[in-house]
C-alpha cells in the first residue's frame, strides 16, 4: 500500500497544509518509511478484539444544559489575528 | 544564596515552615540561577516579577498561618499549560503570540496550594518529539555532559525544558506532560524523577492538546517524595475535562518509604530488546536485586504485544493530533498568513505555523483517517491497543507492579537522531505501552553509565495504584543511593 506523490498532495490538501512541489518527493519517502514500519501491525491477530478508544471505563458524564461561562466576547476575540467590535474578521467566502 | 536552589521541594517547604528563609529569598535564588543558565535554553519565558509577587503573597499567607501544602515553592511550568495572561506557545510559531485568557486546571491547583511560578519551560513543538529539537525556540541542552566531553546532549523530550530545569536546580519541580514517554524519558536522561499518573488523574483542561486519549500531565522532580508532593496538588476531578476521573486523591507521600515486603514485581521478558546497552541491562538487574533484598518477589512475566505498541501509537497519536490541530486555522487565534482565498489562507497559515515533525504527524494522521484506509490502519491500531491493554490485565493477575528500564539508551547528542524519524520514535519503546493502556508509570534515576550519564528505571502500576508505584520507587531510590548531579558548566 505504497504512498505515491499524488497521495501526498491529496493528504496535504485534506490537512490544509501547503506543501511546495519540491518537498513532495522527500515527504513521499518519509511517509512511506513510516507507514512501512507500521505495516508490522498486520502480524497481530486482532480477531474478536474490541477497538480500544478510551481507557476510561466510565461513561461520559452529563450536566444540565445551561450556560456556565461566557458573555465575554472581548476575551474570546482577544487573541484573534483580526477582529472588529468583538467579531472575528474572516475572508469573504460567499461571492 | 545558591544553596537554596540545591534544596529538594520537601526540604524547601520544611525550611519555609521553620522560617529559615522566606519564599521571596527562595524565589530570588532561583531567579538568579535561571538568569545564569540561559545557555541551557530551558526557560523560553521568565516571569520574575510575577514570581516575586507570588512569593511575597505566600510569605504573607504563611505569616497569617494560612500556608498551603506547596506554599512559597518556586516551580517551572511546561509551556503546554495555559497560564492566564502569560504567553503560552506549545513552542510553536503558530502560537508564538498566544496569551491565554484562562488558567489550566493543573496549574490552578498548584497556585491554589501556594506554589510560585518562575516561568514557562521549553518543549518539543506541540509535545511532538523525543529530543526537544522540534521546539520553535531551539532545543534545550542537557545540563549533563559525558565524562571528558563538551558535546551538547539532548535532555530528551518532549518535556526537556522541565527535566533540564529540575536537573540544573532552576526550579524545585516542574509540570510536564506525557503522551508516549514525554515525562519519563527526559527524567531518565537528566537524573530526575518523573511520573505519568493514571489517565484521568490530572485534568487536561487548559493543556494544549496533542493526542487526547493518551495525553496526561504529571510532575518532574528531584526526588520520589517531591514527585508525590507535586502530584498530590496536580491531581483531582475536574468537571471541565469529561475524562477526568471522579475519584479521591490519596496522599501519595504516605506511600514513599512504605515497606515493599511481599510485593510481587513483574519483569517483562519482551523488554529485553536487541541492541540494548549492557549497562542498561545491568541497571535493570540491579533494580531487581534491590527489590529482592527489600523483600519483593520477582516474577518473570510476558507482555507479548510490546513490540507492536510503537507502531500502534504512531497511528493513534497522529490521528488524534490531526483532528486536534485542525483548530489552528488562523481565524480565531494564532498566526494568520495571507492567501488568495480562504483555503489558501488555511494552507499557508498551517504550512508556515507548524514545524516539520508536526506537519509529518498531521499528514500521517490525515492519511490513516482518510477514506479507504480507516479500517486498515486506524481501526487495526485500536484493536492492537486493546491487545496491549489485555497484556497488562493478564500481568496484574500475577504481579503488583512492573519494573523495566525507562529508555533504551542514555542521553544522546543533539542532532544525532534528527534525520531518522523512526530512530527517534524508538526512544519511547519502553514508555509508550503505559500511555496506550492508561497506566501510571514513574521513572527514577538509578545509576550512571560508563560515561557518567544518568540512567533511569521505570515502575509501572495498576490503574489508580500510584501508591504502590511510589512505594517501589522509594525502595529503589533508597537502595540506589543516587545523588549524582551534573557538574555546572553553564
Amino acid at each position: 500500500m505504497a504512498i505515491d506523490a499524488a497521495t501526498v498532495r491529496k493528504v496535504a490538501r485534506l490537512a490544509r497544509i501547503a506543501e511546495p512541489e519540491e518537498r513532495i518527493e522527500a515527504l513521499t519517502q518519509e511517509l512511506n518509511g513510516i507507514m512501512t514500519w507500521i505495516e508490522q501491525l498486520a502480524e497481530v491477530d486482532t480477531d474478536g478484539a474490541e477497538p480500544l478508544t478510551s481507557v476510561v471505563a466510565a461513561g461520559l458524564p452529563l450536566r444540565e444544559d445551561v450556560v456556565t461561562m461566557g458573555g465575554e466576547p472581548q476575551v474570546v476575540t482577544g487573541n484573534a489575528p483580526k477582529s472588529v467590535s468583538n467579531f472575528f474578521v474572516v475572508p469573504k467566502v460567499v461571492e | 544564596m545558591s544553596a537554596l536552589t540545591k534544596l529538594t521541594l520537601k526540604g524547601a517547604i520544611d525550611g519555609l515552615a521553620a522560617k529559615d528563609f522566606t519564599s521571596v529569598e527562595l524565589t530570588k535564588a532561583h531567579i538568579d540561577a535561571i538568569e545564569g543558565a540561559r545557555g541551557l535554553n530551558a526557560y523560553i519565558l521568565e516571569t520574575p516579577e510575577q514570581a516575586l509577587d507570588m512569593a511575597a503573597a505566600s510569605d504573607a499567607r504563611r505569616a497569617k498561618g494560612e500556608a498551603g501544602p506547596l506554599d512559597g515553592a518556586p516551580l517551572g511550568v511546561k509551556d503546554l499549560f495555559c497560564t492566564k495572561g502569560v504567553r503560552t506557545t506549545a513552542c510553536s510559531k503558530i502560537l508564538e503570540n498566544f496569551v491565554p485568557a484562562y488558567e489550566s486546571t493543573v496549574t490552578s491547583n498548584l497556585w491554589r496550594d501556594g506554589a510560585v511560578m518562575l516561568g514557562k519551560l521549553n518543549l518539543d513543538q506541540f509535545a511532538m518529539g523525543s529530543s526537544n529539537e522540534t521546539s520553535y525556540f531551539g532545543p534545550v541542552t542537557n545540563p549533563w555532559r559525558a565524562k571528558d566531553s563538551n558535546k551538547a546532549l539532548t535532555p530528551g523530550g518532549s518535556s526537556g525544558g522541565s527535566a533540564a530545569a529540575v536537573a540544573a536546580d532552576l526550579c524545585l519541580g516542574a509540570t510536564a506532560t506525557d503522551t508516549g514517554g514525554s515525562i519519563r524519558q527526559p527524567a531518565a536522561f537528566t537524573g530526575t524523577v518523573g511520573i505519568k499518573p493514571t489517565y484521568g488523574r490530572c485534568s487536561r483542561w487548559g493543556v494544549v492538546a496533542f493526542a487526547s486519549s493518551l495525553d496526561q500531565a504529571g510532575p518532574i522532580a528531584k526526588t520520589v517524595e517531591d514527585a508525590a508532593l507535586l502530584l498530590n496538588s496536580m491531581s483531582g476531578h475536574d468537571e471541565k475535562d469529561s475524562t477526568s476521573l471522579d475519584v479521591p486523591t490519596p496522599d501519595f507521600t504516605q506511600f514513599v518509604g512504605k515497606s515493599v515486603k511481599g510485593l510481587r514485581i513483574g519483569v517483562p521478558k519482551e523488554y529485553r530488546v536487541d541492541g540494548m546497552p549492557a549497562e542498561i541491562q545491568k541497571l535493570w538487574d540491579d533494580g531487581v536485586a534491590w527489590l529482592k533484598e527489600a523483600g519483593c518477589e520477582i516474577v518473570e512475566i510476558s507482555l507479548p504485544h510490546t513490540k507492536y505498541a510503537l507502531p500502534a501509537y504512531y497511528i493513534v497519536a497522529p490521528a488524534e493530533a490531526s483532528s486536534n490541530l485542525a483548530r489552528y486555522d488562523g481565524m480565531r487565534y494564532g498566526l494568520r498568513e495571507e492567501g488568495a482565498n480562504l483555503a489558501e489562507i488555511y494552507e499557508n497559515t498551517r504550512a508556515s505555523g507548524f514545524g516539520d515533525e508536526v506537519k509529518r504527524r498531521i499528514l500521517i494522521g490525515t492519511y490513516v483517517l482518510s477514506a479507504g484506509y480507516y479500517d486498515a490502519y486506524y481501526l487495526k491500531a485500536l484493536k492492537v491497543r486493546r491487545r496491549i491493554a489485555e497484556d497488562f490485565d493478564n500481568a496484574w493477575t500475577k504481579v503488583d507492579a512492573i519494573l523495566t528500564p525507562t529508555a533504551p539508551s542514555a542521553a544522546f547528542g543533539l542532532g544525532e537522531n534528527s534525520s531518522d524519524p523512526i530512530a527517534m520514535y524508538l526512544n519511547d519503546v519502553f514508555t509508550v505501552t503505559t500511555n496506550l493502556a492508561g497506566l501510571p508509570g514513574l521513572s527514577l534515576p538509578a545509576g550512571l553509565d560508563a560515561n557518567g550519564l544518568p540512567l533511569g528505571l521505570q515502575i509501572i502500576g495498576k490503574p489508580l495504584d500510584e501508591g504502590t508505584v511510589f512505594s517501589v520507587a522509594g525502595a529503589i531510590e533508597k537502595a540506589a543511593g543516587f545523588t549524582a548531579k551534573a557538574d555546572k558548566w553553564w
